[in-house]
């Protein structure tokens, strides 16, 4: 099959995943999670698209729905011009080499009775028929690539520090040499200036090896430095999906802009004079998510359509995703107005 | 902030040492600093530079063994804490100062209801009555804001969110009106938007209740917009204090620095690349006896390795550990 250089690498659409509640004394389904509820991207090749979103919507359930290590409930998972959505587990696996992960905690995500060199040799072992001496010479290219010290090849993971495990953990993921790459969280578990290494390691080889990451993250700023486009997700759906300096500098969607403001700034000066807002209560429940927009009940500019019905996600601007009221036409011009002035005000 | 103001807290010289079966582990070095009535004062650094450990240290939280507080005095209310006996100290943890804890999730008990939990610091310290305890529990869920208090002081944990599980964490903290309140990375395993509500309450009730707060955090960011002054840990020691806008503006001690251009701002452009802090952080398996910064330190020099740098007062309340940088303050 022939495929244009420009096609994208990845191409979601309308992706759910689901999980059933059983309840009762016959374990009836009563009601179901609604994880990840019609989410559709695209990444470029050689791109990061950031994924951010709080604890709880869905945005790393997308990532891992997005190499299909669930099987989804709808929607169509494109990767490399191969439609995955429906492929059984073991013709998964053979697609695995191109399709890799990064997991969030170094430290459950390493066994801890492999050697560091067992632990990035494992992918070589299942998928390639390469001789003993080959894997011996990739497993210490990987790990030069990453920046371990390859004396340490017999050592155990519990004798390397977060920043280092983290490190093992994308040497694993290299050893394939993979196109698509999901972070799932890479560096929350690491301390700031450790978390600057493992960043700056993710874009060096991203440019030697021209990797594609989906890079899911809960810190802005760091995902304003990484990705080139970012995807916000609420309540399993994705709010507004954007070009990174666009997307920090106007935002459009209100909770993006609640987001955004709620960053701390590390600059006392700036701190003490920016316009915050403060979102008042928690996220719903995704099982009983409410009416209308998912965003409604916390919304500082909601309007009554918001609240009967849900908005589409469309392009507003070229590259400039959205789904909100206020960027359609459900509402009267008059009501728009009224609530982009309460969230000016806010 | 409150310059003048009388010291509620003073820690003199706090050393604690753990011992283990690998040897023994120094994490709190010759820690001094005090704490001003009213006064927000951020102390930041990496896990494992002593911040924690410090707290807990100070208020005898430290299971012993393996900890030894070897040295030191902290003195709150005329007495050296350090130095009273379990049961005085008792009276203190919980009724005069508070802690809120970082995790939520593991510091309240699941098995009681959280109007339960409020209540035992009031009935333990105060003395008050079921009665009177439960008015005041409601009254504190209604300061903390929390929305139908009077009914969820019968729920159990697991039925508040996370964030409202902190609110009620600094509910239990305030109970006994304390005068300082220690709160040690409140906000950390919270979501941006839960812990700007957060930070907002924190600071209402401070000014509402004039206590004092030490906050501990590795997020720069969250210090920068609330503290009044800062402390900066590394190595089990105190590297640098300043008030808050000097020590971002003006940052001494070479780790500050570095600290300050690793985190990436959002408000700034993307720079090409991140800069980073080469090595590790260090674990101290002895007295420091030079500079433990020194390793990735880009200005180190050799006398850096001779001795350990005292704090050198650089004016204007800010003082940091660092031989290079007092030359270079005395040379202009």
């Amino acid at each position: 099959m022939m495929l244009d250089d420009n096609s994208p690498l990845v191409r979601i659409r309308d992706l759910q995943m689901h999980f059933p509640i059983y309840s009762g004394l016959f374990r009836r389904q009563t009601g179901a999670v609604k994880a990840v509820d019609g989410v559709s991207f695209d990444i470029q090749r050689g791109e990061t698209l950031g994924l951010v979103g709080e604890s709880g919507c869905g945005k790393s359930t997308c990532g891992r729905a997005v190499l299909r290590l669930y099987d989804i409930t709808g929607g169509t998972v494109e990767i490399d011009g191969v439609e995955i959505s429906q492929t059984s587990q073991s013709d998964l696996r053979e697609m695995r080499p191109t399709m890799q992960m990064v997991f969030q905690d170094p430290q459950a995500s390493l066994n801890p009775r492999m050697t560091v060199e067992a632990i990035i040799r494992e992918p070589l072992d299942e998928h390639t028929k390469l001789s003993k001496d080959e894997k011996a010479a990739k497993v210490a290219e990987l790990m030069d690539a990453v920046g371990l010290n390859r004396a340490f090849a017999k050592r155990y993971p519990h004798a390397f520090s977060g920043g280092q495990r983290q490190r093992i953990g994308i040497a694993r993921a290299l050893a394939l040499n993979p196109k698509f790459i999901v972070c799932d969280e890479p560096i929350a578990a690491l301390d700031v200036s450790i978390q600057a290494q493992v960043v700056n390691l993710l874009e060096d080889l991203q440019e030697q090896f021209g990797l594609t990451y989906l890079f899911i993250s809960h810190d802005l700023s760091m995902v304003r430095h990484i990705a080139n486009r970012i995807a916000v997700m609420y309540l399993g759906k994705v709010v507004e999906l954007a070009p990174r300096g666009p997307l920090y500098d106007v935002p459009l969607h209100p909770y993006t802009r609640a987001l955004l403001s709620a960053v701390p700034e590390p600059d006392p000066s700036k701190a003490q004079t920016r316009q915050r807002v403060v979102l008042q209560g928690d996220v719903p429940s995704p099982a009983k998510p409410p009416q209308g927009c998912n965003f409604c009940t916390r919304c500082p500019a909601v309007m009554d359509v918001c609240k009967r019905i849900d908005p589409t996600f469309q392009e507003v601007e070229p590259g400039r995703f959205v789904a909100c009221h206020l960027y359609e036409n459900h509402a009267s011009e008059t009501e728009k107005a009224e609530a982009h002035a309460k969230q000016q005000g806010s | 902030m409150p310059n003048g103001a009388q010291a509620v807290l003073d820690v003199q010289g706090l050393t604690t040492v753990f011992k283990t079966r690998g040897g023994e582990v120094h994490a709190v070095n010759d820690v001094s600093f005090d704490l001003k009535a009213g006064e927000l004062l951020g102390v930041v650094g990496e896990s494992g530079s002593g911040k924690s450990v410090t707290m807990m240290s100070l208020l005898g939280l430290l299971p012993s063994p393996p900890a030894d507080v070897r040295a030191g005095t902290v003195t709150f209310e005329g007495q050296d804490l350090l130095d009273v006996s379990d049961d005085d100290l008792r009276r203190v943890r919980g009724g005069r100062i508070g802690f809120v804890f970082q995790d939520p999730m593991t510091s309240l008990n699941p098995v009681f209801t959280v109007g339960y939990q409020i209540m035992e610091p009031l009935r333990t310290h105060m003395g008050l009555t079921k009665q009177a305890a439960r008015a005041r529990a409601q009254e504190l869920l209604e300061l903390v804001g929390i929305p139908g208090a009077a009914q969820r002081l019968s729920d159990y944990p697991h039925q508040f969110s996370g964030g409202m599980r902190q609110r009620v964490m600094i509910a239990i903290a305030l109970a006994c009106d304390p005068k300082v309140l220690i709160a040690d990375e409140p906000t950390t395993a919270l979501d941006v938007t839960i812990q700007a509500q957060i930070i907002e309450l924190m600071k209402e009730l401070r000014d509402k209740l004039g206590m004092a707060v030490i906050w501990i955090t590795h997020d720069l960011g969250v210090i920068a917009g609330i503290a009044d002054r800062v402390m900066v840990m590394y190595g089990g020691q105190v590297v640098e204090q300043a008030p808050v806008k000097e020590l971002f503006q003006n940052p001494q001690h070479p780790y500050t620095r570095a600290l300050l251009t690793t985190i990436p701002k959002i408000s700034e452009e993307r720079a090409r690349r991140l800069t980073i802090i080469e090595g590790q952080p260090p674990i101290l398996s002895a007295a420091p006896t030079a500079c433990s910064f020194r390793d990735r330190c880009d200005v180190a020099e050799p006398r850096c390795a001779q001795a350990n740098p005292p704090r050198y007062d650089f004016g204007a309340g800010h003082d940091a550990a660092c031989f290079v940088a007092k030359d270079a303050h005395d040379a202009g």
